[in-house]
């Protein structure tokens, strides 16, 4: 009986010490959403809603507005997803239903070493490769010939919005890819064979699997991609051209809420500092209504491909 | 069992070995003197603190280069026994101290301009009015007339003019727009001094390596860095016209003279900006960085090492600034240090 007791006892502080490890995590997560808010009070009191929507940074006149940040990274990300979303699905297409068994390993372990590389590299290699690339090759040429849409306004410099979001595509596809690729194995071998016995195409087999199974999937993958580039920070502020300022060019400079907050933060004092942290908070609750309004559209979505099946 | 209680007489007996060898550590130790601020310092710092350690083993030092501004707040907040600063503590800043601070300068930087231009040889020739008009966005081609007419041997190709700048806050920002807003009205009503401003254009890069790298990697391009990191990354750096109007190529003795123009009219707390300074050679781009010390120390031993050490660094540490791209201090200067070093006391007793 002793025994059995001291049993429940252990099951007892078992379960007890796992509820306060998660209330940990609550609390942490409580704290830091507290504390981002009272450093941000003073620019809250003095900016208040108008904080979102002014354009101006002036450290001198302490004058302080977060619209030109919110713009610039919520625009990079989606560039950045409008890139590697279509490349990492259809490579890991390719990888799972197509490439001969020799090239599937040697492809998707460099796809995932891609994820492996610090972001201070890859802004590296961006200053150093592929700002200038992207200027000479893709950027001039395009200003020339279609510099009266506004999209492809010059003058090209390289540090550029477009710069920013092709450097976070590259950051964000093994992330996007290795899910994609773990999605589309989970597609029933036998539902396959099913479409291809009734005499469809590779092509219609991938159509349907997809359209039918994997779409939730992918979207989650997606949202798994956008979450890391929204928060990027060394990587952009290396290539994006920091400057405060919204323009409808893709080739102008463009700033990003996570890199003037690791650019101007360790010199920062007073309104400055507080208005930082008030565009961590903002960043904050951006990456939070993404992530819930990802998390609703999932859950429909599942609901609906288990309806199809 | 018995291999049990073994281990744990071995571990025991490791246990008060170790302790005793601590406790030897602890006696010898030497005095820590703790101290944290500018970045731009750092490399002649370190310099300084294992030279002096050496030939003084019973002092040690450890500095953590973490910004001007960061250097305030620890001094501020009494957490460091000294602290670093390539800007002066403002009025308002002093005012929040609970005790009365001594600048120190010990060395001297300059900020240069750096530019990228195909055909221009070195030491492109500008005005401080060209300048400021190339940072105001005015002049934006490197043909305009304004540049042209200044640099007649050489053609002018016609070519934007792409401005870099530090995305950073740095004191080095601060430096450069405290000489614009010196010597530009415009600049001075439209933009001012700090060590981040609303850049009217450009493009900003993080750190020295940063504005190095835009201006590196894009033709046309005009940026400023440190005298030191340009010197090391041979960079092409522009002359520019100073005060009296003469052509000065940015050089550690342009950057000294800058300091002895100003030596005569220098305040006794030393937080002074050298900027457009008087002088034939002077480098108008020039600052002093300076070291943050209380005047009524706390701990005897430790304000006494501090004393000692400063009166090193401004004699003897002097003979190493040029080996790293610092501008030495001139003998006018020093003069003055030395007598500061002096107010520097514990409990009203000159710890000189």
């Amino acid at each position: 009986m002793a025994s059995r007791s001291g049993k429940y006892t252990r099951d007892f502080a078992f379960e007890k010490a796992t509820a306060f490890f998660a209330s940990v995590v609550l609390f942490l997560a409580v704290l830091l959403f507290a504390v981002l808010l009272r450093e941000s009070l003073p620019a809250l009191r003095k900016f208040g809603a108008s904080f979102l929507v002014t354009g101006t940074w002036d450290p001198v006149l302490e004058r302080f507005g977060a619209l030109p940040f919110l713009f610039g990274t919520v625009v990079s990300s989606f560039l950045a997803l409008l890139i590697a979303v279509p490349l990492s699905v259809g490579a890991a297409i390719f990888i799972n239903e197509f490439a001969p068994p020799w090239l599937k390993a040697p492809v998707s372990l460099l796809a995932e070493l891609l994820a492996a590389i610090p972001s201070v590299i890859y802004g590296l290699w961006g200053i150093f490769v592929l700002v200038p690339i992207l200027r000479d090759l893709f950027m001039k040429p395009v200003t020339k010939y279609l510099g009266w849409i506004p999209l492809f306004k010059g003058p090209v410099y390289g540090p550029s919005m477009l710069a920013a979001g092709v450097l976070l595509a590259i950051m964000i596809i093994p992330f996007i890819l290795s899910v994609s690729r773990e999605v589309l194995a989970t597609v029933p071998q036998r539902q396959k064979e099913a479409v291809l016995s009734l005499g469809g195409t590779r092509w219609e087999m991938i159509r349907i699997v997809i359209g039918q199974h994997c779409l939730p999937g992918i979207f989650g993958a997606t949202i798994l991609g956008l979450g890391r580039a929204l928060g990027e920070t060394m990587a952009v502020t290396m290539v994006i051209g920091n400057r405060p300022e919204i323009s409808a060019s893709l080739f102008q400079q463009g700033y990003s809420m996570a890199a003037v907050i690791a650019n101007e933060f360790a010199e920062a004092g007073g309104l400055q500092l507080s208005s930082l942290v008030l565009i961590g908070l903002l960043l904050m609750l951006v990456t939070l209504v993404v992530n819930l309004a990802a998390k609703g559209i999932l859950s429909k979505m599942v609901a609906r491909a288990s309806r199809g099946i | 069992m018995r291999r049990i209680s073994g281990i744990l007489a071995g571990t025991a007996v490791a246990l008060v070995l170790s302790l005793a060898v601590v406790n030897g550590a602890t006696a010898a130790d030497p005095l820590m003197i703790n101290g944290a601020g500018a970045t731009f310092p750092y490399p002649l710092y370190s310099k300084w603190f294992y030279e002096y350690s050496n030939a003084n083993p019973g002092v040690k030092f450890n500095y953590q280069s973490i910004g001007s501004g960061g250097g305030i707040k620890q001094i501020t907040a009494g957490t460091v026994n000294f602290g670093a600063t390539d800007a002066p503590m403002t009025d308002e800043e002093l005012k929040k101290t609970p005790g009365p601070i001594i600048h120190i300068p010990t060395a001297l930087g300059a900020v240069v301009p750096v530019y990228n231009l195909d055909g221009a040889a070195e030491g492109l020739k500008l005005t401080p009015d060209v300048l400021a008009g190339i940072y105001l966005g005015k002049i934006t081609r490197w043909n305009d007339p304004k540049i042209a007419e200044l640099n007649k041997t050489v053609t002018m190709p016609n070519a934007d003019i792409v401005v870099a700048h530090r995305s950073d806050g740095s004191g080095t920002t601060d430096i450069f727009t405290n000489y614009l807003t010196t010597v530009n009205t415009e600049w001075r009503a439209k933009v001012g001094r700090g060590k981040a401003v609303n850049w009217p254009i450009g493009i900003g890069g993080k750190g020295n390596e940063g504005v190095a790298g835009v201006v590196k990697q894009t033709p046309g391009a005009i940026g400023y860095v440190e005298l030191a990191y340009a010197k090391q990354n041979r960079m092409k750096v522009a002359s520019l016209r100073n005060r009296e109007g003469h052509f000065v190529t940015p050089t550690l003795e342009a950057t000294s003279a800058a300091a002895a123009g100003v030596a005569k009219s220098m305040p006794a707390d030393f937080r002074v900006s050298l900027v457009d300074a008087p002088g034939k050679e002077s480098w108008p781009i020039s600052g002093l960085t300076w070291i943050l010390v209380y005047k009524d120390q706390k701990d005897e031993a430790r304000g006494k090492a501090m004393v000692q050490f400063l009166k090193w660094a401004i004699r003897d540490g002097q003979k190493m600034e040029a080996a790293l791209d610092y501008a030495a201090l001139p003998i006018a200067v020093v003069e003055k240090v030395d007598q500061a070093l002096k107010r520097i006391s514990f409990k009203g007793k000159s710890l000189y």
